[in-house]
């Protein structure tokens, strides 16, 4: 007897084949990853180097942005791509500095792709440039997960921010080249704790230096002037 | 958000692999995800809900084999697991490590009918 319904006619168990488990093991993001590659060997092919900075909103990107591409005038061609969900306020900020830059708009999505970066370079004179910095859209998460064929990862932090961010963001703090804390004019007023921060930092990244800086009074930066040109 | 871009990609991993398998009903969808790779299950099934129906994988269960964070003490190389607020080595009390696992992202397997 059927049991599924109980009739005499069929056996409804034999009726349903099982499942076939097919092994996959593919990575997420392989798509992504390959786009990366492509833009990857087009800057090397240019020689330019690329940095991926990632920061949270406020953190000071485009602040440091422009004080770079200022200080490192005479050194290096800099363009910038500038990744936002919306707006070209970014863009229009770099425009003075005289660097070539394009506006990327995510349109909701919270971080720049590969294949968006692929679009970016296109709209810049890569013949002229050595240096493109992209400000990727403002977020510790999502950013990292993204390969864009960057050449360096850069994260900041902001004082304000606080010194705990590597317990709650850990993967940006383990993925990047280098450490930036902005705003460092701040530490007098704040409970930040640098040496705890350097520390968090390198228990997951030994390599990353940690430097801290404020564009706005210039204290720290020739450090970070020296790491770009050093990589770049 | 970030999740959209990823399930989309989940998506067309399952379809490649099942259509090269020569089926379009996929049942089971593993998924191999690290706790320190910063997507979130229930945002990879509510995006796998919206934008699976109509695709081989109409109405496939997703599941999500989550792998903890592990780390090798830089110091003297003992494995553990560090918790959230707390990534001292248990053995030489050296801070933090490098990360062994916890970064998986990845489609382990499907199951078809």
């Amino acid at each position: 007897m059927c049991d599924t319904c109980g009739c005499e006619e069929h056996t409804h168990a034999q009726e349903v084949t099982p499942p076939v488990k097919i092994p996959v093991v593919q990575k997420i993001l392989g798509a992504n990853a390959q786009a990366a590659e492509n833009n990857r060997e087009h800057l090397q092919t240019h020689q330019i180097s690329m940095f991926n900075i990632m920061a949270s909103p406020g953190a000071g990107k485009t602040t440091l942005l422009i004080a770079t591409i200022e200080a490192l005038r005479a050194k290096k061609h800099i363009g910038v791509i500038e990744g936002d969900v919306a707006s070209q306020i970014d863009a229009e900020k770099i425009v003075p500095t005289g660097a070539p830059v394009v506006q990327i708009n995510t349109g909701g999505g919270c971080h720049l792709d590969a294949p968006m970066v692929h679009q970016g370079l296109h709209s810049l004179p890569l013949a002229e440039l050595d240096l493109i910095l992209v400000e990727n859209v403002g977020n510790l998460i999502c950013p990292v997960a993204f390969d864009l064929g960057q050449s360096r990862k850069v994260a900041l932090l902001s004082v304000p921010e606080g010194d705990d961010k590597p317990y709650k963001y850990p993967a940006i703090f383990e993925a990047v080249d280098v450490v930036v804390v902005t705003k460092a004019d701040l530490l007098p007023y704040l409970d930040f704790d640098l040496a705890a921060f350097g520390k968090l930092v390198h228990g997951l990244n030994p390599d990353a230096p940690v430097i801290p800086l404020s564009a706005k009074t210039g204290a720290g930066m020739a450090v970070w002037l020296d790491w770009v040109e050093k990589n770049s | 958000m970030h999740e959209l871009a990823v399930t989309e990609d989940i998506l067309r991993i399952v379809t490649e692999h099942a259509t090269g398998a020569g089926t379009h009903h996929v049942t089971d969808i593993h998924l191999v995800i690290g706790d320190m790779s910063s997507f979130v299950n229930d945002s990879i099934q509510f995006y796998f809900d919206l934008i699976s129906p109509g695709t081989v994988a109409q109405g496939a269960t997703l599941h999500f084999h989550r792998q903890a964070v592990r780390f090798r003490c830089w110091q003297c190389g003992q494995e553990f697991s560090p918790t959230k607020l707390d990534w001292v080595c248990p053995k030489c009390h050296a801070l933090g490590g490098k990360v062994l696992a916890g970064k998986e992202f990845y489609v382990e397997s499907i199951e078809v009918q």
